[in-house]
């Protein structure tokens, strides 16, 4: 997907290489960012000969061109949706091109985030490959002049079947082309057992690239002309400029200049931080000069704000009755007191996305239009902040979208690509934003700190007779609207409204919180905390009562049924819930599962080596895992395997899906062991990965075994799930090894382990 | 005047001797397959060979480079994909593949010096590069995959 161009760097050295120097580069430009034909954003879908609907276009060659207009950040997405497409148009993947969409309102949802590309756009793009393929057909039948029911598909081919014609796609476009497009009612959708590739998958379209160095990333981005920007955001948030002394910044060679960017307006949303930008000709002049600023800041209100100190004040929430979110039974007679009550304190604190790739935007403004390159997971998003930013409409922000090296949420926020694209209107040329490490693990948008309060009143077999769990957590509601304090009925959906267990008295509630800092969406988001808590302490219940953890929750979750929300606020992640019903039945099977494949009723946990399990259902895929660790004496803790039951649905991709498995078991492994942001004064205290470190080979899983459920139920989602139950399922297996709880994480900063 | 070696080509550079290689690679030569992840050797998604030998270009600087023979990913699969690369595509290894130069230039080091590592060699060899997708599982498997065509 790369093309090579040789190209003067003249204008390039001038600055800091000294004058009169040329030397041949390579410059790569992928076609993808390219805007040299027609219309921007103008696909060669569009300008295919026959292209029935926006994603699909097929040449007179036979070349088909498919658009991904999901980001790509290493689900697959951009083929695995694409494939689906394919499928229905039984065309040959080989002949295939994906393209990739800029950010336009056209197709829909673009924000790749929550895990459900495929469930939002599955019957789309079945319908759209259905749609030419029938059209194919149409204008093969007229050729031959025969019922269209004589004829039928044959991978890239229209077949008479009674006389054994055959017609290539790429030999009908033109006649296709001048065909009506069929409404939905007319189409004929394969049977599954006529897929090719849905259910089959396939690799990577990238994947080639991607071993050789040739992928695009938003960071391999270039334009002539541009130069490089490094910005020195406000130490603490919502912080202001008071004096700037640039003086010794612009005498680092290379460094043009200095530009200040304002401050936000309350709420900040994806707006830039602020700060002041150094201008360079390279990246690295760029860093050094912002080395020299000299700033005094305003640091504002959240200078106060201490994550030690905050701990304890949401712990403080947490104990004090909050607001009701769900009641099921006896939920308001109070609490039975006594022995047979237990309770248990949790926390999960600020959690970093840091992607491998730092934030990183392109961006030209140029005749009064915006064009941007940036790994972006939502290009819809970025537009319509740089449209805010910079004060022209929409439509004239142009945002292309790079690969990406690596989302998990944070590139969700455009407030990188708004940085670059007020820096390019106000120096009139190319500008790249590049984030460093430590900006990206000081100004994130970060998943939020989290306290649970449980508590349980058991009878004689230690199954709950009333049941109470708090959350407080500063929500992510709190980036648009400065008062939100309380979790909103999305969040707090994700896997805390929606306990599946079968009690007589359930009470769910949730505290207010402030927040201090950006509030996120981070790969799973509150499903972290949330399963942590609610999966933990049932097995700590487990254990308390001599049950087995695995027993012990299939008798809460009680028999199969659909949990009934009936006067509940309950989102299910956006997804119609006759279509996308919470089935404890499935919950269970995937339990049953797991217990089968990791062998768990012959696995018995003894000192120094423990078996741990967790179930919970996140973006509608219900997910069972077990994790085996040993734990030496000196407190080591190694992960010999983990084993996890998926029901995810129908699954387009299941090599990819699975990986989306493994991979969740390494970030799971990172926010156990040592995921933890801390704030003094309001300012950061992490910066890089040697004080916030992600799992190393040496540390995950050895062995990471997944397995999927054959089922037709429609398609949920599978870059997130894997993560809540992970996490708990390894706090658990810990329990078993050490008798020692693991109620405040991360392990780094637990006295019991550290 | 710093001359150095970059993929078999002869360069010259009369910039700052202090700019890292990562930077003269990225931003000089344009030779972006060698990518920027943390800036002081935490990562190794900056991952290149120097005379052979894996280093981490963010931390090498252009002074320190100076008369060496440099190798970045571009080079590696110049010829026909090397080995390691071929594993690492049956293996089905990258997610987002941002870390995947590294990773690379880091096992064929690794299996240069050592063709047959033990599981415990290449988590010592491989300890250094960081992968967010945790793809780890899948880059064990193909530098086993890449050795056992080592004779």
């Amino acid at each position: 997907m790369s093309q090579i161009q040789n190209v003067s760097r003249r204008r390039f050295l001038k600055g800091a290489f000294g004058a009169g120097a040329l030397i041949l580069a390579v410059r790569y430009v992928p076609p993808m960012l390219m805007h040299a034909h027609g219309i921007a954003g103008q696909t060669d879908a569009d300008r295919a000969t026959f292209h029935p609907n926006l994603f699909v276009g097929i040449q007179g060659d036979g070349t088909v061109f498919i658009v991904a207009h999901r980001s790509e950040m290493g689900t697959t997405i951009r083929t695995s949706l694409p494939l689906v497409l394919a499928d229905e148009l039984d065309a040959d993947w080989k002949r295939v091109k994906i393209e990739q969409a800029i950010g336009d309102k056209r197709y829909g949802d673009q924000n790749t985030d929550g895990s459900h590309s495929i469930r939002s756009f599955y019957d789309t793009m079945r319908e759209c490959g259905a749609a030419a393929r029938w059209m194919l057909i149409q204008a093969a039948a007229q050729q031959w002049n025969a019922p269209v029911s004589e004829c039928s598909t044959d991978v890239h081919t229209v077949v008479h079947t009674p006389t054994g014609r055959r017609l290539g796609y790429g030999e009908l476009a033109s006649a296709a082309a001048h065909l009506t497009v069929p409404k939905k009612e007319q189409l004929h959708l394969k049977e599954p057992s006529e897929w090719r590739y849905i259910g089959k998958g396939m690799t990577s379209v990238d994947l080639e690239n991607l071993c050789t160095g040739k992928a695009m990333y938003g960071m391999d981005a270039r334009l002539d002309g541009m130069v490089y920007a490094s910005i020195e955001h406000p130490p603490v948030f919502g912080g202001k400029i008071k004096t700037l002394d640039d003086q010794e910044a612009l005498k680092v060679p290379g460094v043009h200049q200095t530009v200040r960017i304002d401050p936000f307006k309350p709420p900040a949303a994806f707006q830039p931080l602020g700060g002041v930008a150094v201008i360079a000709d390279n990246t690295w002049a760029a860093f050094q000069g912002r080395k020299k600023l000299k700033i005094t800041w305003d640091n504002g209100p959240n200078e106060s704000y201490d994550s030690a100190e905050y701990k304890n004040e949401l712990r403080e929430t947490a104990h004090k009755p909050g607001k009701l979110i769900r009641g099921v039974g006896e939920s308001d007679k109070e609490f039975p007191t006594g022995d047979h009550v237990f309770e248990a304190d949790y926390y999960v604190p600020l959690l970093s996305h840091v992607p491998m790739e730092p934030m990183v935007a392109l961006a030209e403004f140029k005749d009064g239009r915006l064009t941007a390159w940036a790994p972006t997971q939502n290009p819809q998003g970025a537009q319509a902040t740089v449209a805010s930013e910079l004060g022209i409409p929409i439509e004239d922000v142009i945002c292309h979208v790079t690969l990406l090296g690596g989302g998990f949420g944070r590139k969700s926020k455009p407030d990188y690509i708004a940085e670059a694209a007020v820096l390019s209107k106000k120096l009139g040329r190319p500008v790249k934003v590049v984030w460093t490490r430590e900006d990206d693990v000081k100004f994130d948008y970060y998943n939020a700190v989290a306290a649970m309060y449980m508590k349980a009143a058991v009878d004689d077999k230690g199954k709950p007779t009333a049941w109470l769990q708090r959350s407080v957590f500063p929500p992510i509601t709190s980036i648009f609207d400065v008062n939100a304090v309380y979790g909103d009925p999305p969040h707090l959906a994700q896997g805390w409204t929606d306990l599946p267990y079968d009690l007589p008295s359930i009470r769910i509630e949730n505290g207010p919180a402030h927040a201090h800092v950006r509030i996120g969406w981070l790969r799973s988001v509150a499903n972290i905390y949330h399963a942590f808590a609610i999966q933990c302490f049932t097995d700590e219940l487990a254990h308390r009562a001599n049950r087995d953890p695995v027993e012990y929750m299939l008798d809460l979750i009680g028999p199969p049924r659909t949990l009934d929300f009936t006067n509940v606020e309950y989102p299910n992640y956006g997804a119609d819930y006759k279509i996308y019903p919470w089935e404890t039945g499935r919950l269970r099977n995937v339990i049953e599962m797991v217990v089968e494949k990791s062998g768990w009723t012959k696995n018995k946990s003894k000192k120094g080596h423990g078996f741990g399990f967790a179930a919970h259902r996140s973006f509608l895929t219900y997910v069972a895992t077990v994790v085996e660790v040993e734990v030496s004496d000196d407190g080591e803790i190694r992960i010999p395997r983990v084993d996890t039951a998926v029901d995810a649905g129908l699954v387009v991709n299941p090599e990819t899906t699975r990986a989306q498995f493994e991979g969740a078991a390494v970030f799971g492994t990172s926010i156990v062991r040592s995921g933890e942001i801390t704030a003094k004064n309001g300012v950061i205290q992490q910066s890089n990965f040697n004080d916030y470190p992600v799992a190393r080979i040496n540390e995950v899983p050895t062995q990471t075994n997944v397995y999927i459920t054959e089922s037709s139920a429609p398609p949920a989602g599978v870059g997130e799930p894997g993560v809540p139950p992970f996490v708990a399922a390894f706090c658990n297996a810990i329990f078993a090894a050490t008798g020692k709880r693991v109620r405040d994480l991360p392990l780094s900063s637990n006295s019991l382990f550290g | 005047m710093v001359k150095l070696k970059v993929n078999g080509m002869d360069r010259t550079f009369d910039g700052d001797p202090d700019m890292p290689l990562l930077w003269y690679l990225r931003d000089v030569l344009g030779l972006t397959g060698t990518k920027f992840g943390c800036g002081i050797a935490l990562c190794g998604a900056c991952t290149v060979h120097k005379n052979g030998e894996a280093i981490r270009s963010c931390v090498t600087s252009m002074s320190a480079a100076a008369g060496s023979d440099i190798r970045t990913i571009e080079d590696l699969g110049a010829n026909g994909l090397h080995p390691v690369q071929e594993a690492w595509m049956q293996v089905n290894v990258p997610q987002c593949g941002y870390c995947q130069s590294g990773q690379i230039m880091q096992a064929v080091s690794l299996l240069k010096s050592n063709p047959h590592p033990s599981d415990q060699e290449i988590d010592d060899a491989m300890a250094g590069n960081i992968c967010r997708c945790g793809t780890y599982q899948r880059i064990r498997k193909a530098i086993k995959l890449a050795a056992g065509k080592n004779t």
